[in-house]
């Protein structure tokens, strides 16, 4: 083919290679990624979504830094089985604060996506310390460690004002009041009407792990509690054209 | 007047890592600023001891000391990371081995796991990327590495960042993104070492000697843009502080999940294919002695392949809140894909034409050649997976995990043991390989290996997809999920044995290598100090 043999141009010359590979690998991810920064249906209008509390953010942090994404997805898919045991299936709308995303692609355990409000806070605090307790089958590590790791306030405030760099609508309020809140959410007898009036009063206050002081068990557990629970499935209508 | 800036600079990256270990705001950075320091350290005591001496260099022979210093960190890192599987695959057997409440988390699978895909990909499969590519990069331009010691900074740089993020992601330093978990200054790190990288490969080919540029040089090429493209995008993030390793990631939800995916899909498409496909255009027309099948496609098939692979992403997010469009995309490309694919397999196959009778008498050989099935075998399975019908089902479940090793235990680890073979006789000046009988053992258990992993995934995935998805006839689930987890018991212990037997042709691969160097004469001829004219 005579067509072909004009690819001797490309290959006796370095530069030429390398601008022609460059541009044909850019167009792929050109099209299938701008476009999701600008088609107004991709995140759904949805009632109910708010950042995360201080306490809520640093139990993510946890969650992210112990690689509970590894094995744990929080993406339900529309499929009947997964509606029929995870719940309502996910929308974009209920990550759009989340740097990064964690939807995961492994369920070696189930999905987390609306595990908030299923269990008691106790129920949380037994299963992380020894899962094989509560399930005999589960062959998830142990983490009674977190209960007794102390977590301390002293830099949520520059975590959520980065969040807040990236696009999270985190107030100066919120931001000035990062370490209050953080103790006030885990301090269920303490003045929580700060804290309440910043996040909603669907807000989860309680002392999660039962015991005096933050612990990472508690960020954690109260980060697990919020899970799929901010939007109103009540005022939700899906878009056919999405 | 050089060495004395290069020993000042060292000399602050020292001072200023301690500083910065002395007030981190967390564990896996201190630990890191302390690595920094203790490197910086060591070549600022290295780089004096060499003042004022003279550095003649060779410029007539090829930079093969670099490439033997590759083949022993290939080595060395794929024999850690097959036993960091090994340990993580009978994790998920006997749950106790993760050591949870002993070892404050360090040995516990959700931070193996990083470790495990990190060594494997970026340690084992870099190494053997970067030798690879700065030992064809001189063959077929018939010119020395381009820009002095820089390949040397290439690969002790790249050795740094593998000590840095393996030490980072067992005491909980990751940006929490698959295959992307270093944190941002390692981010950095890479991007540094990287470009170094590009430099020293393109400085080559433009100072070749030879009219054209050989095909697995496009590969290469391709391969070192890509990734670099992909790094930068996936990881743009704001470090908290620059006393910690916490950042956040400038994308989220949706968006954060397409590039994720974006960048993880091509991650296997760059940096295990294409860098790979490399490999396999020099190395098996060399082993075999016969020329390329067909020059005209491999024109075909690259151009191809680097257009189409880069659209593939979105088949990871299937019935995802990604919009049905990107998917369908993911999909559609994803089948399309199969057919460069294949051109690659039957380029490297048909290679063979003439000198099939070789399978019978050299190991090494057959060992190109599994490679070669396998990579055939999967990029088959792969766009079968891609299909929406097919990853409702396989989608979440073991399925996937076994497609993954099919392809990088046979065809990125197959490929890189026959070139490590090849590579060690010749760059130690050995008449041959130590013993033939033992890569026949080594071909022997990683390929049985292999089936017993992917046929053990096969079974656990699309039984675990089933009974997740079975409702009687009343409508209700059949399973809990545990119901699930209890059932794929017998076929977790049969994927940690096969990749065991895996480990053990690597170990006996090592011993043949080292018995290579050290017990076989001395070829005749020089090789090594053969002129680059």
């Amino acid at each position: 083919m005579a067509f072909l043999d004009k690819h001797k141009i490309i290959e006796k010359n370095a530069s030429i290679l390398l601008v022609l590979s460059l541009l044909v690998v850019l167009i792929g991810g050109l099209v299938q990624i701008v476009p999701l920064f600008y088609l107004q249906n991709t995140i759904e209008n949805v009632q109910g979504m708010r950042p995360y509390t201080p306490l809520e953010l640093a139990g993510r942090n946890i969650y992210i830094r112990e690689g509970c994404y590894v094995c744990h997805s929080q993406m339900i898919r529309p499929m009947r089985d997964e509606v029929e045991r995870y719940g309502h299936y996910s929308l974009a709308a209920e990550s759009m604060y989340d740097h990064p995303f964690q939807w995961g692609s492994k369920r070696t355990g189930p999905d987390l996506a609306r595990v908030g409000g299923k269990y008691s806070n106790a129920w949380h605090v037994d299963h992380l310390s020894n899962p094989e307790a509560i399930v005999p089958e589960s062959v998830m590590p142990k983490y009674a460690y977190l209960a007794t790791t102390e977590l301390s306030p002293e830099y949520i405030g520059d975590v959520m004002a980065t969040h807040r760099m990236v696009g999270v609508p985190y107030t100066n309020d919120e931001i000035a009041n990062a370490k209050a809140d953080f103790v006030a959410q885990d301090t269920p007898d303490g003045d929580t009407t700060g804290l309440l009036g910043r996040y909603g009063p669907k807000v989860t206050v309680a002392d999660f792990d039962g015991k005096p002081g933050v612990s990472e068990m508690d960020a954690l557990v109260a980060y697990l509690q919020m899970l799929g629970t901010l939007v109103d499935f009540s005022t939700f209508t899906p878009d056919a054209s999405r | 007047m050089w060495d004395y800036a290069k020993l000042i600079v060292l000399a602050a990256v020292a001072l200023l890592a301690a500083i910065a270990a002395n007030y981190a705001h967390d564990l896996p950075y201190m630990v890191n600023a302390i690595e920094v320091a203790i490197a910086a350290a060591i070549t600022f005591i290295y780089v004096l001891r060499l003042v004022g001496e003279d550095k003649t260099s060779t410029p007539n022979e090829y930079q093969d000391g670099v490439i033997r210093a590759g083949v022993i960190a290939t080595s060395f890192w794929g024999i850690v990371g097959f036993l960091v599987g090994v340990v993580i695959a009978f994790q998920l057997a006997f749950p106790s081995l993760n050591l949870g409440n002993v070892t404050e988390g360090i040995l516990n699978f959700g931070r193996l796991r990083p470790l495990h895909t990190s060594a494997v990909i970026f340690a084992f499969g870099g190494n053997a990327l970067i030798m690879s590519a700065f030992y064809v990069v001189q063959r077929t331009s018939a010119a020395r590495l381009w820009g002095g010691n820089l390949g040397w900074f290439v690969f002790w740089g790249w050795q740094l960042m593998i000590v840095l993020a393996a030490s980072s992601y067992i005491l909980g330093g990751t940006e929490g993104k698959e295959y992307a978990e270093t944190v941002w200054y390692i981010d950095l790190w890479i991007t540094v070492v990287w470009v170094a990288f590009l430099a020293v490969f393109v400085g080559t080919l433009v100072k070749r000697r030879e009219p054209h540029i050989y095909v697995a040089n496009w590969f290469y090429l391709s391969m070192i843009l890509t990734v670099a493209m992909l790094h930068l995008v996936n990881n743009a993030a704001i470090p908290v502080s620059i006393l910690g390793s916490l950042s956040v990631p400038v994308y989220s939800g949706v968006q954060d999940a397409m590039v994720q995916w974006w960048y993880g899909h091509n991650a296997v498409g760059f940096f295990l294919t294409a860098g790979f496909l490399g490999m396999m255009y020099y190395f098996v027309p060399k082993q075999v002695e016969r020329p390329v099948y067909s020059y005209k496609l491999s024109i075909i098939h690259f151009w191809a392949l680097i257009f189409l692979y880069i659209w593939a992403g979105p088949h990871h997010l299937h019935y995802t809140a990604l919009p049905d469009w990107a998917s369908t995309l993911g999909m559609v490309f994803s089948v399309m894909l199969w057919m460069p694919s294949w051109g690659g397999m039957i380029n490297g196959l048909m290679t063979l034409s003439g000198a099939w009778d070789k399978l019978r008498t050299d190991p090494v050989v057959r060992m190109m050649v599994i490679a070669i099935g396998f990579y055939g075998m999967s990029t088959f399975e792969g766009p079968v997976m891609s299909i929406k019908a097919v990853n409702s089902l396989s989608h979440y479940t073991d399925w996937t995990i076994g497609h993954v090793h099919s392809g990088a235990l046979g065809w990125n680890g197959m490929i890189t043991f026959s070139v490590l073979y090849f590579l060690t006789p010749r760059l130690w000046n050995r008449e041959g390989l130590y013993s033939l009988k033992l890569v026949s053992w080594h071909f022997w258990l990683a390929t049985i290996g292999i089936v017993l992993y992917a046929a053990s995934m096969w079974v656990s995935g699309i039984m675990e997809g089933l009974m997740w998805r079975e409702v009687d006839a009343n409508g209700f689930l059949v399973n809990a999920f545990a119901d699930t987890v209890a059932a794929k018991f017998p076929m977790y212990v049969v994927r940690g044995l096969g990749g065991a037997m895996y480990l053990t042709g690597g170990l006996i691969m090592v011993y043949n290598l080292w018995m290579t160097v050290n017990a076989q004469p001395a070829k005749a001829s020089a090789y090594a100090a053969v002129p680059a004219e």
